[in-house]
């Protein structure tokens, strides 16, 4: 007996009788989103294909509803697992209403005739992903994003108690990525069904999941709430990312910070590793001012100094990654000396000083030499 | 006819699942409406025609009443209906085994004849006709249909090893046209040494035709192709949810492996049971079930199977009046009439699929 309603225990999973990843534990909560992340080739299919029973398991079981996995039938198990499979298929003469109705087959007779509620459960799917529109169209004459829509309604005209997504979000433009995981989180939060899919868009993952799995390699790298799972170099290990990062904080990808020699495989994961050591601009902003400034300079791969932000400055956010040097202030305190005589000697150094904006208040005060030092110069660029 | 179901969606013909179902039924209707009316056309029109011709009247006579003139009994009851049953029933086999390969292969041009699996059947054949003539001087209709059963397994099964080590379904189709000209070939070094009594009945027979067809041949293929046909239209279900790709089929609930192999023992089953009798017959396994769901506008089992059936019986029947009446008194061979009207078909059907990759 398991206290979890989706259990995978000691899962080993692999193709031909070939492990390939092994010792898998996870365990899932009725009504959870749990999202495999990880990179191409991890493994992230494999696993998907062995807990719908299209893999036979090399080792462990899994545990589904106090029932272990091998002992349904596969009609027993078609009444209560849907699947979104990645592969392409071409069914012909098909319309999507068609393609829809698949998903009744547990239920209908000998013969597979529908009935009128059949056809009103098709109907009713339908609406569920915003695609009563296109239900007489051809299936194979639909984009990619209406395609997603339909196979997700096919897999709730199942009427499933749990869904199996590989990947359904790639192909699809951001809008329908959004309404894509929009529509699934209704469906678990409403409707108590518990979803299981793979993304690659970590972004997203760690928006709409309850639990995440990082698979890498022949093992699962992490496995928890996404808060525990998002940290920076959680992700940068998991992915080998050494030319880029992923923001927790908003879950953005940025790109190298300007000026990094991008060395991929030159050992250590260290971001500041290769900066050139001496950027010719300072940028001066606060409240966000500073990030278009930022992305900018970024595109231009042009490395800056940034000054003097409080730490709770959302510009710090974005500085702090992609900055050659962050002069920082601790929130809401006076601008130290320290930290004055930083920006003072950086607005010598540099070439030039911009000023994205700063919002002056009594505590950033100094701030002010600050630009006047720069105007003296005849350093300053305003934006 | 494809275009009209787009183009009725272009249209913006809207409404739910019922009401498009609902419009589909009246096109089915008028389809085996068609189909049926045709079948009845024909038939009367092959019992009418040949040397002797017999009016209409007297053959709803001499088939109700059983009551006429001798010779026309004869002619209508020993020669003429059994043929025109046989073909009708093998015809129908035939179209069918084509559609329950496309949907084992997923490839709308898999036949029997093109995957050599009729010239398998084609080879023990042959090779159990010259065994049986020469010990016993007969063959019966059993052992030539178990061993075109046989023949069958084996091109399929060859047929099977190769999709498994070439996932295209172009190497497919070479493999099965090379496997027919090896038991071709085959069958051809047998007939050269053969008797020369056998040769006789082995070179009309392995050309293929469906002239000297007798009572009990049409009880034999009546009871097979009967209880297959039964078979298949109770495996409907499962054909449909394969048709979306095996890995959904096992999602659905189907037991993939055993229903692979049911359509291949059914798809075998009606290929050895046309060519046991009337040798082996091209295209009709392709163009007939191409020409039913294009006509009918879907591809659900359910429908297509008995379309198919009754589609495959007009086909051959037409093809076997042509073969009679084209050159009479010489009489063409099934296939010649059959490939004549099929092949076109199968090219046209590369142009169309072609054009709707685009």
């Amino acid at each position: 007996m398991s206290q979890y309603y989706f259990h995978m225990d000691q899962l080993t999973v692999g193709y031909n009788g070939q492990p390939l990843i092994r010792d898998i534990e996870i365990g899932i909560r009725q009504g959870e989103i749990v999202t495999l992340i990880g990179p191409n080739g991890a493994g992230k299919s494999t696993i998907l294909k062995s807990i719908t029973r299209q893999l036979s398991l090399i080792g462990g079981k899994v545990q589904f509803a106090e029932k272990e996995l091998r002992s349904y039938s596969y009609k027993e198990l078609s009444s209560r697992m849907a699947v979104v499979l990645t592969e392409r298929m071409r069914p012909e003469l098909m319309t999507c209403h068609d393609v829809v109705a698949t998903g009744r087959y547990p239920y209908t007779g000998r013969l597979g005739i529908l009935s009128e509620e059949d056809e009103r459960i098709v109907d009713e799917s339908m609406r569920a992903v915003h695609a009563e529109d296109i239900g007489t169209r051809d299936f194979n004459a639909i984009s990619d994003g209406q395609r997603q829509r339909v196979l997700l309604a096919r897999a709730i005209c199942q009427e499933p108690e749990i869904i199996i997504l590989d990947e359904p979000t790639s192909f699809l433009d951001v809008r329908h990525k959004l309404e894509l995981l929009a529509i699934l989180r209704n469906m678990a939060k409403q409707k108590g069904i518990t979803v299981i899919m793979s993304l690659h868009e970590i972004d997203l993952a760690m928006k709409i999941s309850d639990k995440i799995v990082c698979v890498k390699g022949d093992h699962i790298f992490r496995y928890g709430e996404p808060e525990e799972i998002f940290e920076e170099s959680m992700i940068r290990n998991l992915y080998d990312i050494d030319n880029g990062f992923f923001d927790p904080l908003f879950g953005s990808i940025e790109l190298p910070a300007p000026g990094t020699n991008v060395r991929r495989n030159a050992g250590g994961m260290d971001g500041a590793e290769g900066k050139s050591p001496s950027p010719h601009t300072l940028v001066l902003s606060s409240c966000g001012t500073g990030i278009p400034v930022f992305r900018r300079l970024q595109r231009q791969n042009e490395p800056f100094i940034s000054g003097i932000l409080y730490t709770n400055d959302v510009d710090y956010q974005l500085a702090r990654l992609l900055a050659a040097e962050v002069i920082t202030e601790k929130p809401f305190c006076q601008i130290s000396d320290a930290a004055f005589a930083r920006a003072m000697e950086a607005v010598e150094k540099c070439e030039r000083v911009i000023d994205a904006g700063v919002e002056i208040g009594e505590s950033n005060a100094r701030m002010e030499d600050i630009l006047a030092a720069a105007e003296k110069a005849g350093k300053m660029e305003r934006i | 006819m494809a275009q009209s179901l787009q183009g009725k969606s272009a249209g913006g013909m809207q409404g739910g699942y019922h009401a498009e179902n609902f419009r589909r039924r009246t096109r089915y209707t008028i389809v085996f409406a068609i189909l049926i009316a045709a079948f009845f056309l024909i038939c009367i029109l092959n019992i009418n025609t040949g040397n002797v011709n017999i009016p209409v009247s007297r053959i709803l006579k001499i088939i109700f009443q059983k009551a006429g003139d001798k010779d026309e009994m004869n002619i209508i009851w020993k020669i003429r209906l059994p043929r025109i049953l046989m073909g009708a029933m093998l015809g129908g086999a035939l179209a069918l085994a084509g559609f329950l390969l496309q949907t084992f292969f997923e490839n709308p041009i898999a036949g029997p004849f093109v995957l050599g699996i009729s010239s398998g059947a084609k080879m023990i054949v042959a090779i159990v006709m010259i065994f049986f003539l020469q010990r016993f001087g007969r063959v019966s209709s059993w052992a030539m249909i178990v061993a075109a059963f046989i023949g069958s397994l084996m091109a399929t099964g060859f047929i099977l090893a190769v999709s498994r080590a070439v996932n295209s379904m172009a190497a497919l189709l070479v493999a099965g046209v090379m496997i027919g000209y090896i038991c071709s070939a085959v069958t051809e070094f047998i007939i050269t040494f053969a008797e020369d009594s056998d040769i006789v009945n082995l070179h009309g027979w392995s050309q293929g035709s469906f002239s000297g067809m007798n009572w009990s041949n049409v009880g034999v293929s009546a009871l097979i192709v009967g209880i297959t046909l039964f078979l298949t239209i109770l495996l409907s279900k499962p054909i449909g949810a394969f048709q979306m790709g095996e890995a959904y089929a096992q999602s659905m609930g189907v037991n993939v492996k055993r229903f692979r192999i049911a359509l291949i023992m059914l798809s075998s089953i009606l290929s050895a049971t046309v060519t046991a009798f009337a040798g082996p017959i091209s295209f009709v396994g392709i163009a007939v079930p191409f020409l039913m769901k294009r006509s009918l506008g879907t591809a659900k089992p359910l429908v297509v199977i008995p379309a198919t059936f009754l589609g495959g019986a007009v086909f051959c029947m037409v093809c076997d009046l042509i073969a009679r009446m084209a050159f009479a008194p010489t009489e063409l061979k099934i296939s010649t009439v059959t490939s004549l009207f099929g092949a076109p078909i199968v090219i046209f059907m590369l142009i169309r699929r072609q054009q709707g990759r685009r």
